[in-house]
């Protein structure tokens, strides 16, 4: 039997009178590829905004590796081995491509303040792997040559490729993508999907994202969950989901004649 | 890997190059404060002083408004702690006695003098005890809100300093405090932390604060906690703060509850946002800048005689310039003269090469 990575158990989440996430329960194993897919404002980014601790679910459960994490803070649930990337890329925007990848690894520093400003031999030695490690990423993700640039200065696709870099600098267990392919021609997310599943066999990563973008979704997902208002309306893998009435109603509306 | 072969010996070198040029630097400056040392004008050694305390000061808030991009304006409130410490423990006894007429000075103060370099160093760990009180319940604030919680703060420790008789004369202040800020010590102390700031800001928790001015949200779930490093910052900023506030109190030899009000922070900021938030450099030069400056402005509160106009001297008209130029700098400059930009050997290697070869360029045409 695989090993669940995620589980979310009975997660709702309220905005005053609105239900944003209406008890949501999901899972994703050792190293599959889920998507959740759904219609604009079906409640996909406040799922991912609950797992990661941005917001703190009403009610329910958020278990990372068995660990309960329900209503951690961010930073650690990224200590916990959670990664993520944003809808509207959010890059340290003023800073260099290595910076940013660099920075990303600071959660796993063992060196106090004055260790690091005294650059104590110990601090020292961290502070090289910090940027060995943060060469061989950006190397693999294709972004070596442009590591001394600064990170809003990138195209668009290579922010887009920053972000995931400086997701995996944190070395996580579980990444989390919002919309990755957002904003890409079919070529370039043909090679996002290629990238994506890369990561995943290097990294030895579980995977969680967002998409609209179908063609990716569909190729690169072992399960897909999809949402609508707020609830859970199917659950199965690209084959089942592309059968499905309730997603094919949920997305295109339903026929008046029919129903 | 191969990475590490794509590697040149150059940084190597480099490291060198820099270690020689930053030598040959600070024996430069060494030579001119021993030269300034002997000066016999007295106007040119407190001006030379001013600097450098302004250095230290702008450095403490450029911690925290520039690299953390926390907004705080308790900078005067900071320096009161500080210099009232300096002072109170500095004042040989028979002067306190004699200061003390209402009500007597309470009592292990009454008589404890301390060296100081120690005094100084009590009151950056007291204002940064104060920073961590009332950092718990305000760097959960953002933007303006920290901004008007600090500068309340700033205001109390004022208010409390008039109020607090038998410890802070009140509203009479602190005399004959020993003018111990010589040139040394202020630049001494200047340069203890520019260097502390460099190897600070550039080290993994420089970078994370920096990361958390760029974007709090992508910080925190990167893995920043964003209240241990804000309040680290905070204590920090407010430590150099009171050092520099002791500082202070020894260059002016009296202080009261006036000089910290809200117009202190402003004229620091003033520095830190002409030299550039999150540059070193920067805060630097605009100290000099700053502090030379409103000293040479100074012949503009005499009398004018342009032409037809004729003023018999109006008193404050240099600020009113000076506050014209800053005007200028912020339309023109915005990120003020530096950015978040250092002037480090290698950058200023690379602009002399550009400009050299920009000419080359412009001769073959």
């Amino acid at each position: 039997m695989r090993k669940k990575v995620l589980e979310i158990n009975d997660v709702t989440m309220q905005f005053g009178g609105l239900i944003a996430v209406n008890n949501l329960t999901m899972f994703a194993d050792y190293q599959e590829i889920v998507a959740l897919i759904g219609p604009n404002g079906a409640g996909k980014t406040t799922a991912f905004n609950m797992i990661t601790g941005v917001y703190k679910p009403t009610s329910g459960h958020i278990v990372l590796n068995k660990e309960n994490i329900t209503g951690m803070r961010p930073d650690r649930i990224a200590l916990r081995g959670m990664a993520r990337t944003f809808q509207n890329i959010r890059l340290f925007k003023a800073l260099t491509v290595m910076e940013n990848v660099v920075i990303a690894q600071h959660l796993r520093l063992k060196s106090s303040w004055l260790g690091a400003t005294a650059r104590l031999p110990r601090y020292r030695a961290e502070n090289r792997i910090m940027y060995e490690r943060a060469e061989e990423l950006l190397d693999y993700m294709g972004l070596l040559d442009v590591r001394n640039e600064i990170a809003s200065s990138l195209p668009y696709g290579m922010q887009r490729k920053l972000e995931i870099s400086r997701a995996l600098a944190t070395q996580p267990v579980m990444l989390l993508l919002d919309e990755p392919a957002a904003g890409m021609n079919p070529a370039e997310s043909l090679d996002l999907t290629r990238l994506i599943q890369g990561i995943r066999e290097h990294f030895n990563l579980t995977i969680l994202l967002i998409e609209h973008h179908m063609d990716v979704v569909m190729d690169i997902s072992d399960r897909i969950y999809v949402l609508d208002y707020g609830n859970l309306i199917a659950v199965g893998t690209p084959d089942e989901i592309q059968a499905n009435d309730d997603v094919i109603h949920a997305y295109l509306g339903v026929d008046e004649n029919e129903a | 890997m191969q990475t590490k072969t794509i590697r040149p010996s150059k940084p190597a070198k480099r490291s060198w190059v820099s270690l020689i040029l930053t030598l040959i630097l600070l024996s430069i400056v060494c030579f001119v404060l021993f030269k300034l040392q002997g000066v016999q004008n007295q106007l040119v050694l407190r001006i030379a002083r001013l600097c450098a305390i302004n250095i230290t000061l702008a450095l403490a808030m450029n911690l925290i408004n520039g690299f953390t991009g926390i907004f705080s304006l308790g900078q005067a409130g900071f320096m009161a702690i500080g210099a009232y410490t300096t002072a109170l423990l500095t004042i040989p006894a028979s002067k306190k006695a004699m200061m003390f007429m209402l009500t007597p000075l309470v009592k292990p103060l009454d008589t404890l003098t301390l060296p100081f370099g120690l005094t100084l160093i009590i009151g950056g760990l007291i204002a940064a005890g104060a920073a961590f009180l009332i950092g718990v319940p305000c760097l959960r604030l953002r933007g303006d809100y920290l901004a008007i919680a600090t500068l309340g703060f700033s205001e109390i420790i004022r208010v409390l300093i008039m109020n607090a008789q038998s410890l802070t004369n009140g509203a009479q202040g602190l005399k004959s405090i020993p003018s111990n800020a010589t040139i040394w010590w202020t630049y001494g102390i200047a340069f203890i932390v520019i260097v502390f700031m460099a190897l600070f800001t550039s080290s993994s928790y420089g970078r994370a604060l920096k990361a958390i001015r760029e974007d709090e949200i992508a910080a925190e779930s990167m893995g920043v906690s964003l209240f241990a490093h804000k309040m680290m910052a905070f204590m920090l900023s407010a430590f150099f703060a009171a050092v520099g506030g002791g500082l202070l109190a020894a260059y002016n030899g009296t202080i009261g509850q006036d000089m910290f009000r809200v117009i202190q922070t402003y004229n620091v900021l003033m520095i830190v946002v002409m030299g550039g938030m999150g540059s070193i450099t920067g805060s630097v030069i605009a100290a000099f800048i700053v502090t030379i400056g409103q000293e040479w402005l100074r012949v503009l509160d005499g009398p004018i005689n342009l032409g037809p106009i004729h003023t018999s001297g109006i008193a404050g008209m240099r600020m009113v310039v000076f506050s014209a130029l800053l005007l200028i700098i912020i339309v023109f400059f915005r990120n003020g003269l530096f950015g978040t930009n250092e002037a480090t050997w290698s950058a200023i290697g690379g602009r002399l090469s550009a400009l050299a070869g920009h000419k080359k360029r412009g001769t073959a045409e």
